[in-house]
Parts: C-alpha cells; sequence; structure tokens
C-alpha cells in the first residue's frame, strides 16, 4: 500500500468532519430518543432536529420551516418531481394536461431516471441539451416552456464536469411563466453560495456526505406556498411531507455540516480554487494531448475534470490507487451499466475520448502541497498507458485511435 | 466496486509481454474504441506451427489489459490449432475468475488471439 492516500473524489462522498461526529455520537446511545415522544429524551431529540433545520436553512438562505429532511440526494428528487407531477396533474383539465416537465440531458440520474419513470406514466419531459462549457442555454428554456408546463428541474451545478447553471436567470424565467423551479444542487450547497431566495430557487435538493456529513441524510427546501404531494405515508413526521423515525444522529450531522460549509465557505472556496488551478496548469502543462472537460470559467471551485487521448479511465484509476491517489473517471468501466458518461456524451465529447476522463474533486483536507505528486503520478500513469494502448503511436507520440473507430455494431451490442 | 482477483490484479499492475512484434507471423486486432476497449495481439510462429512469442497492445479496463496479458503466457509454447481453441471462459478461469460485469466486456483476448492466428493462416495460405 502507499504510504499516504490523497483523497480526491469528493463529489463522490467526503469523509465525516470530526467535529460533526463528536456532534452526532451522543444520538446513538446516549440521547437517542424518538423525536416524535413527550418524554425528555424525545424533547430533546426534537430540539436537536430542530436546530439542525435552523443550519440548514442558514446554508441556503431558507426559512427554517421549509426544510424537510430525507434519507439523502437521490430521495430528495425523487420527492419533489414525483410530489410536483403527482399534484399538478390533479389540477389537469381537458385544455390543459399539467403534465411537462423540462430538464437537462445532464442532470444526475436521480433526476434523469425519475423523469423517465414519470414518461411511463403519461408526463411529457423535455431534455434540455447543453452547450460544450455544460451549461442550458435560456432561450432554449424558455422556447420549450408551454402551457402544460409544471416543473423545471435544472440542476445547480453538475456532478461531473463542475457547470455551474444560471440559476437566478433560470428562476426569472420559470416564475415568469408560473411554472415550479427545483435545482439539484447536491454538488453545489457548501461549495459556492447557494441563495434560494437571490437564485429564484422554488424547490432544492441537498445531501450531507458531500460535505462532510454522514451518508443516508439529506434535504428538501420547499418554498413557503409551494404544495407537493406526499410520497412517503406513515406517521405523519416532518409535518407530514416523509413519514418515518427521524434519523438523529443523521440530521445532526447534516445539520453540523452544513454550520460548518456556511462559516468556512469563502475559505474553502479559495483552498480548492488555488489547487484546482494549479493541478489544471500543471497537467495541461506537462501531459501532451491532456484537456481540461467543461467550462473553465462557470465552474466549481473544487472540480477538475481531465481527458487525457488513448487511454481508458478504469485502468488509470486503478493505477492511481496503487499510489494513493483517489479519483474518479467517466469511463463506461465505471457505471453500473458499463453506458459512458452521459455528460460528457452531451458535452460533445467522442466516446472513445470519453473513456479517457480522471475527475479530481476537491475537499478542506486537500493540500497544495501534494499537487506535484498528483501530477507526477498522472504523468506517469498516463504514460505507462499509452505506451501499451493500440490507439497511441509510440514512435511519434500521438493519437491514432480515430482509424479505429466503427460505429458500434451487434457484435459490440452482445457483449454488453 | 467489486474487487479483482489478485492475479487480476497482479496482470494489470505488471502485464506481460506487451509490446508491438516488427513483421509478425500474424496480427489480430478486436474491440471498438467508442465501446472503451480494443486490443491487438501478435504472434511468432516457428516452422513447426507453435508459437514462439506472443505480444499484445490493448485500450481498455483493468480486465482488458489482465486477460490480454493472461492470454500471452497461456499461448506461448502452444502449437496454433491448440492456440486456436483457447476460450474466453478459459482465460478467465486462468485468472481464478472475473467480475460478471466484465466477463463479457472486456473479455476480449481470445477472440484478438484468434484474429492473429487466421492472419497468419490467411498469410500461409497465400490468401493475403
Amino acid at each position: 500500500m502507499p504510504e499516504k492516500l490523497i483523497y480526491m473524489d469528493n463529489s463522490a462522498t467526503s469523509p465525516v468532519n470530526p467535529e460533526v461526529l463528536e456532534a452526532m455520537l451522543p444520538y446513538f446511545n446516549e440521547e437517542y430518543g424518538n423525536a416524535s415522544t413527550l418524554y425528555t429524551l424525545g424533547v430533546e431529540a426534537k430540539k436537536a432536529v430542530d436546530k439542525a433545520r435552523q443550519q440548514v436553512a442558514e446554508l441556503i438562505n431558507a426559512e427554517v420551516d421549509e426544510i424537510t429532511f430525507t434519507s439523502g440526494g437521490s430521495e430528495s428528487d425523487n420527492m419533489i418531481i414525483k410530489g410536483v407531477a403527482l399534484k399538478e396533474k390533479q389540477k389537469a383539465t381537458e385544455e390543459n394536461p399539467r403534465n411537462h416537465i423540462i430538464t437537462s440531458t445532464i442532470e444526475h440520474p436521480a433526476v434523469l431516471e425519475t423523469c423517465k419513470f414519470l414518461e411511463k406514466f403519461g408526463y411529457e419531459v423535455t431534455y434540455l441539451p447543453v452547450g460544450e462549457s455544460g451549461i442550458i442555454d435560456l432561450e432554449d428554456l424558455e422556447n420549450a416552456i408551454k402551457d402544460s408546463t409544471i416543473l423545471i428541474s435544472i440542476m445547480h451545478s453538475n456532478n461531473e464536469i463542475g457547470s455551474i447553471q444560471p440559476t437566478k436567470e433560470i428562476g426569472e424565467i420559470a416564475h415568469k411563466h408560473d411554472v415550479l423551479f427545483h435545482s439539484d444542487a447536491v454538488q453545489s450547497a457548501g461549495k459556492i453560495p447557494v441563495d434560494v431566495k437571490d437564485q429564484n430557487i422554488d424547490l432544492l435538493s441537498i445531501s450531507a456526505h458531500k460535505i462532510n456529513g454522514p451518508k443516508g441524510v439529506g434535504a428538501v427546501y420547499i418554498k413557503k406556498g409551494v404544495y407537493l404531494e406526499v410520497l412517503i405515508h406513515g406517521g405523519g413526521q416532518e409535518k407530514g411531507l416523509r413519514s418515518g423515525t427521524e434519523n438523529v444522529p443523521g440530521i445532526v450531522g447534516l445539520g453540523k455540516a452544513a454550520e460548518i460549509a456556511k462559516n468556512n465557505l469563502k475559505e474553502n472556496m479559495e483552498h480548492n480554487r488555488q489547487i484546482r488551478d494549479e493541478l489544471i496548469e500543471k497537467v495541461t502543462s506537462t501531459i501532451k494531448d491532456s484537456y481540461v472537460n467543461g467550462s473553465l470559467e462557470n465552474r466549481l471551485p473544487n472540480n477538475v475534470h481531465f481527458r487525457f487521448s488513448g487511454i481508458e479511465g478504469e485502468s488509470l484509476i486503478l493505477r492511481l490507487d496503487k499510489k494513493g491517489i483517489n479519483g474518479a473517471t467517466g469511463s463506461a468501466c465505471s457505471t453500473h451499466d458499463l453506458k459512458g458518461s452521459h455528460v460528457l456524451a452531451a458535452i460533445g465529447i467522442k466516446p472513445a475520448l470519453s473513456h479517457g476522463s480522471l475527475r479530481l474533486s476537491i475537499g478542506p483536507e486537500n493540500n497544495i502541497e501534494d499537487v506535484d505528486y498528483i501530477v507526477e503520478s498522472i504523468s506517469e500513469v498516463v504514460s505507462y498507458l499509452r505506451n501499451i494502448s493500440p490507439l497511441w503511436d509510440n514512435k511519434t507520440d500521438t493519437y491514432i485511435g480515430d482509424m479505429f473507430e466503427k460505429e458500434v455494431d451487434e457484435e459490440d451490442l452482445d457483449r454488453y | 466496486m467489486e474487487e479483482y482477483s489478485d492475479k487480476v490484479k497482479d496482470h494489470y499492475m505488471h502485464p506481460r509481454n506487451t509490446g508491438v512484434i516488427e513483421n509478425p507471423s500474424g496480427e489480430g486486432t478486436v474491440g471498438n474504441p467508442v465501446c472503451g476497449d480494443i486490443m491487438t495481439i501478435y504472434i511468432n510462429v516457428d516452422e513447426n506451427d507453435v508459437l514462439t512469442d506472443v505480444k499484445f497492445s490493448t485500450f481498455g479496463c483493468g480486465a482488458a489489459i489482465a486477460t490480454s496479458s493472461m492470454i500471452t503466457e497461456m499461448a506461448v509454447g502452444m502449437t496454433v490449432d491448440e492456440a486456436y481453441q483457447i476460450t474466453r471462459n478459459d482465460v478467465a478461469e486462468e485468472l481464478d475468475g472475473l467480475p460478471p460485469i466484465k466477463l463479457h466486456c472486456s473479455n476480449l483476448a481470445a477472440d484478438a488471439l484468434q484474429a492473429a492466428i487466421d492472419n497468419y493462416r490467411a498469410k500461409k495460405d497465400g490468401e493475403l
């Protein structure tokens, strides 16, 4: 095993901050009460949940009663999109089916798959394309709106390439047409300013484990006056919006993580940006045929997404792991369905090249002093893999993959 | 992710017989970079139809590299007829198994070796 671990996959998940863990611990075996009970133990649990609600509300500039806790980002997205869809369909008339949703092609699967699910039940979904910077066109958005449009769901920032959407303008357009605006802010909350009031957001999803909180807990913001159909029925917790005994330790952890993220937002952004920019500068200047996927401007400060011609991402990740560096790839092999990144496809990266991608997502624990080692390691691994790749001509040190590309035929499909 | 066997890990971290054979007796390429893996296998064959040297170059995941590496070790010393009989399963078994999701997609080495042998036979028969 390598001597130390450089974890740069904070957009996948992040280590629990020791202060967060400390805040959570009493709620496992000391303050273990059910927040719905009447005796002191239950009241203390309820107080802890309410405090966390305040902390989360402050992170995104919401009111405390606009926050509902969930099991994480995916549940939050499902709850909002399906909840709005079911609610609005009840208002359908013969002239207006109230069944149209607008989203983008680069959303997280929790949004895309939810939309596909709704299509099976008579909803109509428009998937807006993005340009090579990974950002939607506001004119496309406005043109897609029709009488039956009930919801616009556009992520705050992208989990793969870190592109930041113009939420404020999206919200303005949505409201001009009386349409609700949901934004999946799982990658943005605690990383860049998220302000539901200023950014005209009606519904928002967040997750704890992306901001040094625990896994299995998240929240939704539902603006006062916006109503969703309830999906999880039961004992009526969370004002009936999401039944199930509150995950008190998890919620406390999310609250604490949100508080720390808010307090440290400015300095973390600067810290992340410095590391990111140095990585970009050094990688692209030392490694031939290396590129950054997505926009350099409207980009999360903690995200960099490289592309190296002639190599495949899984083997890159496995070899970097041996050097103690953890990152992610958009390669087909890294996905459950082996299809490759839909985000890289959407920004126009050819599949043969998208396989050679590396996402490094930075967190507060990363050190700028490690950048040289990381760059050196990537450079060594990329050279090694190019050396054994038929898509790289070692004599001329150039990418020759184009000549091998074929239409995906039945034989290929048969293999999947 | 499902873990690879120690043998697969050994082969993708330390692949054997990588590289190109100049003027080989035969070579074969299978796969598609669009799908994320493609491999070329080069063979040299002596006058008794025995494989004396097998090399590969592969663009692909850990399993794709490991299966390529493995088959080069398996095939050297075999006759072309014997080597042609090596199946994808044989390669996977020799590696102490592959995760189910990788069994089909990244297990192209046997096909590449067969393509190289086809190329050798075609050359020998004067078809090329």
